[in-house]
């Protein structure tokens, strides 16, 4: 019952991280890792604006999603969209965007354990017999609902309906009239606030630190990988196959080996099968 | 005239033409046209260690070179072979675990803990990296980068090889003078070995199997085997540099698996000149000293590197290296359109 109530929780927020990562590579094929850090950088701006501005909580996260997609946008006008095209510049100049924010914001003072958001609810409920609080809950709710709403929003509205065109060719896209520069931005921005949004609700369980954006971008990465690159669906499955992987790691052998399993989720998979699970690519483009 | 109906035009100097063919030794201009350069890097290197004041710069020269033989390795494998490798560290880790485990356990002197670390670690991250050699791009980048990572984790997690506290007490070099002209002759060893090896007929196969490796496949060549043996001498290279760096510190531990080593001699590659071999180490030579002076500010040096790669990525992704070639080489001049 624990493994199934915890399993599904850490399923949830593996699917939360990875899903920005996933919908940015999906639409404009940027291997976005700076994912981590605009994750941690959400968690910090809803610090400041709720704690050092005073601002009411719900308004503070909703500022600073906004200020995470309008990040990534910059992000993508400026710097990424001069290497599109290019694997490797895409990789190593996200990467060192992801480096600048995330060790500047270690120099910056905000280490430690001083820094918490508060749970949208406290107090905890009985699921069987385990313990499970509020805050997992709705989060496990809001987790589910957001993949739901943005498959409606992909397959039912003008912009998603663009974006998935561009996923799926973008040359056909441009003849269609789809800009394929704005809509990437569009999705990269989106994919911020995605961070943003696993950011708001899952750092309320423990503290911002740094670190743990390292931790993001490689969980985002083992989930999108496991799941097929530039598949979210495929993400959000991966998500629970290697969320109840973890916890049942964790509860036989021990959390030393939590990570130790994500790790080797990616390399088997890029090993055995490198479009992942629900892999769009054909495997001809990415295997000899 | 405006420049509008001008543009620039780019041609090489007579000298660089005449001393390319078989003319080269006809003159004694030609031949110090073309040693020139060359004397310059190699009479820098080995002077290097005596114009450091004092031995905290010395050992920088020694990280110095340490993290140019890194850079070499991935200058080598992403340019001449389209391996990108961002797993340097990985090579670094391993390189130091092994010199570690020879010299503490078995008690093997460090004259001969790093050859065999070379060939050891060498052989060790092939076999690892074996099963990946297949992919291409972006998955061979990502799944290089989760290797040192990996191994990082599975010592924290198992608790081996002193676990989270790595190996203490290894043998250091017998001197500074041994340490720091060790370090300095591997990078130069290397360096012309690998322009040497380039253009040999094996290193024309690593080039055309990044170029095209259908076509090198449909020639009848085993590409696997080749990409194999690319990954093995950038791999020992990498393990050298770590067993190096372990025997310096006298210490190997799990920070020998982190991001710096693989971040800043991909860093250095950019900026130095990708594809030349001798910009990584000129990159090297810029960054480190650098990044040692904002030691004191902490993590801020990690940040300063990370935007000078961004800037150079963005704005002159072709390197210092190919500039500075460029102006020995050829002269500019406006011509009109």
């Amino acid at each position: 019952m624990e493994i199934l109530v915890y399993g599904t929780i850490n399923s949830v927020s593996l699917a939360l991280m990875g899903l920005g990562f996933a919908m940015v590579y999906g639409i404009s094929r940027v291997p976005n890792f700076a994912h981590g850090a605009l994750y941690i950088i959400c968690g910090f701006v809803t610090w400041i604006l709720f704690h050092s501005l005073g601002l009411p909580y719900f308004m503070a996260i909703i500022l600073s999603l906004c200020v995470n997609g309008i990040l990534g946008m910059l992000m993508y006008r400026f710097v990424l969209i001069r290497v599109r095209g290019m694997n490797i510049s895409e990789i190593i100049a996200s990467y060192a965007i992801g480096l600048v924010i995330l060790e500047g914001l270690r120099f910056g003072g905000f280490r430690g354990m001083t820094y918490t958001l508060p749970a949208f609810m406290e107090g905890s409920l009985m699921i069987g017999d385990v313990p499970v609080d509020y805050h997992r809950i709705i989060m496990t709710i809001i987790g589910i609902s957001l993949v739901a709403g943005l498959w409606l929003f992909t397959h039912y509205t003008k912009i998603g309906l663009a974006l998935q065109g561009m996923a799926q060719d973008e040359r056909a896209a441009l003849m269609l009239g789809i800009d394929s520069d704005f809509m990437a931005m569009l999705a990269m921005g989106f994919g911020a606030v995605l961070a943003g949004v696993a950011a708001t609700l899952i750092l309320p369980l423990g503290n911002i630190v740094v670190e743990s954006g390292y931790h993001v971008l490689i969980m985002s990465i083992a989930v999108c990988i496991v799941g097929g690159l530039g598949s979210w669906v495929g993400a959000f499955f991966a998500a629970f196959l290697i969320g109840y992987a973890q916890i049942i790691t964790v509860v036989f052998i021990g959390s030393h080996f939590q990570m130790v399993v994500a790790i080797l989720a990616i390399i088997l998979t890029l090993i055995l099968k490198p479009s992942g699970l629900f892999g769009q690519q054909k495997e001809l483009e990415e295997r000899v | 005239m405006s420049t509008q109906e001008l543009r620039k035009e780019r041609i090489d100097r007579g000298i660089k033409v005449r001393s390319d063919g078989l003319y080269a030794l006809m003159s004694l201009r030609e031949l110090s046209y073309l040693t020139l350069p060359r004397f310059i890097l190699i009479a820098g290197m080995i002077s290097l260690p005596f114009l450091m004041p004092g031995m905290y710069w010395q050992r920088v020269i020694s990280i110095v070179c340490i993290y140019a033989v890194l850079a070499l390795s991935f200058d080598f494998l992403s340019h001449y072979v389209g391996l990108v490798s961002l797993g340097g560290a990985f090579f670094i880790g391993t390189g130091g675990y092994v010199a570690g485990i020879l010299n503490t356990y078995y008690g093997v002197p460090p004259v001969l803990t790093v050859p065999l670390a070379a060939a050891i670690g060498g052989i060790f991250c092939t076999l690892m990296l074996l099963p990946c050699l297949p992919l291409k791009g972006v998955y061979f980048a990502i799944v290089t980068l989760m290797y040192p990572l990996f191994m990082a984790r599975i010592i924290e997690a198992f608790d081996i090889f002193g676990g989270t506290d790595g190996i203490v007490g290894i043998d250091s070099f017998s001197s500074a003078f041994v340490e720091q002209y060790f370090v300095v002759c591997m990078v130069l060893i290397f360096l012309f070995g690998l322009r040497r090896f380039v253009t040999t007929d094996r290193g024309l196969i690593f080039t055309a199997i990044m170029d095209n490796d259908q076509a090198v496949k449909a020639s009848g060549i085993n590409i696997t085997k080749y990409k194999a043996l690319a990954v093995f001498i950038a791999s020992s290279m990498g393990c050298m540099a770590g067993a190096c760096l372990t025997h310096i510190y006298m210490w190997s531990g799990i920070s020998q698996f982190s991001i710096d080593f693989s971040i800043l001699p991909i860093a250095a590659t950019v900026i130095g000149g990708a594809g030349t071999l001798v910009g990584p180490i000129l990159g090297c030579l810029i960054l480190v000293p650098v990044s040692e002076l904002l030691r004191d500010f902490g993590t801020l040096r990690i940040v300063f590197y990370a935007s000078i790669l961004v800037g150079f990525i963005l704005f002159r992704s072709d390197g210092i290296m190919v500039f500075i070639q460029r102006k020995y080489e050829q002269f500019e001049r406006w011509t009109k359109i």
